[in-house]
């Protein structure tokens, strides 16, 4: 069913090569951004895509990109389909489908607080999600590192101990060796 | 650490704007009149914490401290997972009001803040303001590793790691997350603290004031309510 | 009403005897409701304890002068119900205030700390406060409702607003109880009780689970141990007066502890069967099923 769908899709829409993940579960790419809303629509309304399972980001930054991960369900086929689609990592601007699902404007607003990906026009979008008063870069995106960020921000309790789990198991299950 | 990237520098210049609601603004009144409000100045009090002393009579002290003791109302405010551990504590199984423990819905009623787990930045502001709404003499107790030195969120960042940078702790309980049973023995310890007179973290809040609020405004952006919230 | 000096250190002494008791009892009924749970439950000395400690705190906030006299009304009306109702029947010492008229004071006490409450919890100015007042003196009003026909109509039924006269009437046998001469008003007043003793199901105004804690929410330290204090000797006074108007009063200090026990625990015996009710939900049952007995009870006399 599904290979059927996504060969029906490409004469139309420039999809990438499908992953048939599992027997319920397809990603695809999509490379023209500006086909994003119609196919969306398109699996909305006509393929029974109706619900929003989720939409997140993923920071690509050796490609210089964020990937953004639409992934819908059609309930009654038991179908999974994963759209890909790729921003630049400079500009980061997205484009909000909170019409289509009014859940994408939670969603959204995560995206836009984590990873910093604007959203014009979607409702919220710049209000504060879950952070408070934070002033640095997005903590999700790779160049923002979290560690050196907690430690230059709070303190150390002097004494804590880091140890290899794999070797200290090892050593703890079979002190022989 | 050794694993610390030496080119990562955070971000210290930039301020946090004032909340648009908390900034000084103008009200008008069904009347007609109208009132210049600024909502820090004008919304709350002032004024920082007192030391209060003990009593003069060595024996009231004493028969107060027992009573405190034996009592010990804890504040329902569960910050993180740890929360969860302390549901089985009013139930069945494990029943601490046998020793005089009992929960509390508000601030005011409450002695013992328990800070059950992680502290995200965010719930460290309300546990402030709720810490310092509490009537004295107040006890805190951080419970499992992430409130000692942060634990399995050693590197977040937006976890604190130290809870008594901000709060004056009494007594740890380590575990991740301890059981029913060690907070028990934990809340134990407390009373026995207590009675021996040291559960003076209210007064120690009050001397060291300064030193706790920089602590706390060094992680806490927006810092948008008074210096000490009644 | 002969006054005599000497009744104000009587008055004294039924009063602590009563204190004592009720935190007693009180503790006997939470671990009463703590076993149907499944838990041990307090120690029965617990309230002493968290008394004592409220007592200890040492910071005072205060939000003005009502804010100080509230916790004080609320007590007034828990003390004031006792001290002008005859306790033990019969003996000198335990008669306390009572004249002619004290049944109609009664009724008025009953309701008078609910509204000290609500000045008191009004100017703390937290919201909690305002919506557990407005929700609970809703409810007790239409609590009250049953109670006070029931009052009419044994008022009626006796010919006196005397509560000595009418404990005095139901003397001799068990069967001159008014409970067994006129058993409507009975009914009607226990829906009044149970709606007014601050236990579940009724209680949903000032339940912790519920806007947390309601009026009391910004009272603290001394303020709460006042109202504690009344939190416990509210419920035991009101079982005073209607042990007095409806099972015959007491004799002895052994009979006032057993019977109002048994009347206590007739109230935590619902509260732990039944789960709390909504306001709408309780004062729609109060309108219904008790204020037509009350009108019965009144009509039957």
């Amino acid at each position: 069913m599904m290979r059927d769908l996504i060969e029906r899709l490409t004469q139309r829409y420039k999809l990438g090569a499908p992953v048939f993940q599992r027997a319920d579960l397809t990603f695809v790419d999509l490379a023209a951004n500006d086909q994003l809303r119609s196919l969306l629509l398109e699996l909305r309304d006509r393929e029974g895509f109706t619900h929003l399972v989720l939409l997140t980001a993923v920071d690509w930054l050796e490609e210089g990109r964020f990937q953004l991960t639409y992934m819908l369900n059609n309930r009654d086929a038991n179908q999974t389909l994963a759209l890909r689609v790729y921003l630049d990592r400079e500009v980061a601007v997205g484009e909000t489908i909170h019409d289509i699902w009014p859940t994408a404007e939670t969603y959204q607003r995560e995206l836009r607080e984590m990873f910093g990906i604007d959203f014009p026009g979607s409702p919220r979008v710049d209000e504060e999600f879950i952070l408070e008063g934070w002033t640095d870069l997005p903590p999700y995106r790779r160049d923002f590192d979290t560690l050196a960020y907690s430690q230059q921000t709070y303190r150390d309790r002097p004494g804590r101990e880091t140890t290899d789990p794999r070797t200290h198991m090892k050593h703890k299950l079979y002190p022989e060796g | 650490m050794k694993d610390m990237d030496k080119s990562f520098k955070k971000d210290t210049e930039t301020e946090f704007p004032l909340r648009e609601e908390l900034r000084p603004h103008q009200v008008t009144a069904p009347d007609g009149q109208v009132i210049e409000v600024d909502p820090l100045q004008d919304y709350f009090c002032q004024e920082p914490p007192k030391v209060h002393r003990k009593s003069y009579v060595r024996i009231v002290e004493d028969f107060y401290n027992w009573a405190r003791a034996h009592s010990l109302w804890i504040l329902g405010f569960g910050t993180g997972c740890g929360a969860i551990e302390m549901r089985p504590l009013m139930t069945p199984r494990f029943d601490a009001y046998r020793y005089g423990i009992q929960w509390r819905a508000t601030p005011r009623q409450a002695n013992l803040m328990v800070i059950s787990g992680y502290l995200s930045v965010k719930t460290l502001k309300r546990a402030i303001r709720a810490y310092e709404q509490m009537p004295s003499p107040k006890y805190v107790v951080g419970l499992g590793s992430c409130t000692i030195n942060g634990g399995m969120y050693w590197d977040s960042y937006n976890t604190i790691k130290r809870l008594d940078d901000y709060l004056p702790v009494d007594l740890y309980i380590a575990g991740c997350m301890p059981r029913p049973e060690a907070l028990l023995a934990g809340f134990m310890d407390l009373k026995k603290l207590i009675r021996k007179g040291q559960g003076e973290g209210a007064n120690k809040y009050a001397e060291n004031f300064d030193w706790y609020k920089e602590n706390q405004k060094a992680v806490i952006k927006d810092w948008d309510m008074p210096d000490y919230n009644w | 009403m002969n006054f005599e000096w000497i009744q104000i250190p009587y008055a004294l002494w039924t009063l602590l005897i009563i204190t004592v008791y009720a935190l007693f009892i009180m503790a006997i009924m939470q671990k009463i409701g703590a076993r149907v749970g499944g838990r041990y439950g307090i120690p029965v000395y617990q309230n002493y304890i968290d008394l004592v400690k409220n007592f200890a705190l040492r910071s005072h906030i205060t939000h003005g002068i009502m804010f100080y006299l509230g916790p004080v009304f609320r007590l007034t009306g828990g003390l004031g119900l006792i001290l002008f109702v005859p306790t033990i029947y019969g003996s000198v010492m335990h008669q306390n205030f009572h004249y002619s008229g004290d049944l109609i004071l009664a009724l008025y006490f009953i309701f008078f700390g609910t509204l000290g409450m609500a000045l008191g919890a009004g100017e703390s100015g937290h919201p909690h406060a305002a919506i557990g007042v407005s929700r609970g003196l809703a409810q007790v009003t239409a609590a009250e409702l049953p109670l006070a026909l029931a009052v009419f109509s044994i008022s009626l039924q006796y010919q006196t607003l005397n509560i000595t006269e009418i404990v005095a009437a139901q003397q001799g046998s068990i069967f001159n109880w008014t409970l067994f001469t006129n058993p409507l008003a009975v009914l009607a007043a226990m829906f009044g009780f149970v709606g007014t003793m601050m236990r579940a199901p009724f209680d949903v105004f000032l339940a912790p689970q519920e806007i947390p804690t309601g009026p009391p929410t910004e009272y603290h330290s001394a303020y709460l141990a006042l109202m504690q204090t009344n939190r416990v000797v509210f419920p035991v006074a009101k079982t005073i007066i209607y042990m007095n108007l409806f099972f015959g009063g007491a004799t002895n200090w052994g009979a006032f502890a057993l019977k109002v026990f048994a009347l206590y625990f007739v109230s935590v015996l619902i509260g732990v069967v039944m789960p709390r009710f909504r306001v709408e939900q309780s004062i729609r049952f109060f309108l219904k099923w008790g204020l037509p007995v009350g009108i019965l009870a009144i009509l039957a006399v």
